[in-house]
């Protein structure tokens, strides 16, 4: 699985994107950020506060509901301010 | 009907005289242009950082200008959004949409570059002497994009 993260999100983690593999029980997007704030400060520092925080699987934005499977692509980012 | 996302200029003239060229009977323009403002507050801004989802920014765009077209009557319908570094007054953005009466064109340009706020998947930093800070979403921007 492909995760992308733009604007604040990224100079958190101190990523543009990274390949993943989460395990079987990680179902949701919600369950996956999870996962990752579970793998160090940088995770749990930039998706701490969900409220202020937007998804989009393969491209589209979603809830964090949405189901997630191997090889989507899954992007984190603050609130758009494009125009 | 046209999107671009890119980090040149665009001229926007040109690019409207090119969109006439789709249409069968065109009677109203109207376009828009966004700028890169010197301050939003009291501090003078040196330059603007867009940043955008390649690939869903495009994709965005494109859903944005067919609902526009689904709404309303055009004959053509251009966006272009500029990403990368930016001064002060140079330009970001270009709306321009095609009618044959003013009405529609008008209506459809204003409900673009509302949508444009909030759905288009760009965020801006802006650059000070002494730091720099990401622009936060605007509760006013989300009340108009309804």
């Amino acid at each position: 699985m492909k995760l992308v993260y733009f604007a604040w999100v990224r100079e958190r983690i101190g990523l543009d994107f990274e390949a993943v593999t989460p395990p079987q029980e990680v179902k949701t997007i919600s369950a996956l950020a999870d996962w990752l704030c579970a793998r160090g400060d940088n995770y749990r520092y930039a998706l701490a506060d969900r409220s202020a925080i937007r998804v989009a699987r393969n491209q589209t934005f979603v809830g964090w509901d949405e189901a997630i499977s191997e090889g989507d692509e899954v992007a984190f980012f603050p609130p758009v301010t494009g125009g | 009907m046209t999107v671009k996302i890119q980090k040149e200029d665009f001229d926007a003239p040109l690019e409207v005289g090119a969109m006439y060229d789709n249409c069968a009977n065109p009677g109203a323009v109207v376009t828009f242009t966004g700028l890169v403002r010197s301050r939003d507050n009291d501090k003078e801004l040196i330059a603007l950082e867009l940043e955008h989802y390649p690939g869903m920014g495009e994709k965005q765009l494109e859903k944005i200008v067919a609902e526009a077209r689904k709404r309303w009557d055009l004959q053509d319908c251009l966006v272009i959004h500029r990403f990368g570094r930016l001064k002060p007054k140079e330009q970001i953005v270009l709306v321009a949409c095609i009618s044959a009466h003013r009405g529609d064109a008008f209506a459809a340009a204003s409900f673009l570059v509302d949508w444009l706020k909030t759905k288009a998947p760009f965020w801006k930093k802006e650059i000070y002497a002494d730091g720099s800070t990401w622009v936060q979403e605007r509760r006013e921007d989300i009340e108009r994009a309804g």
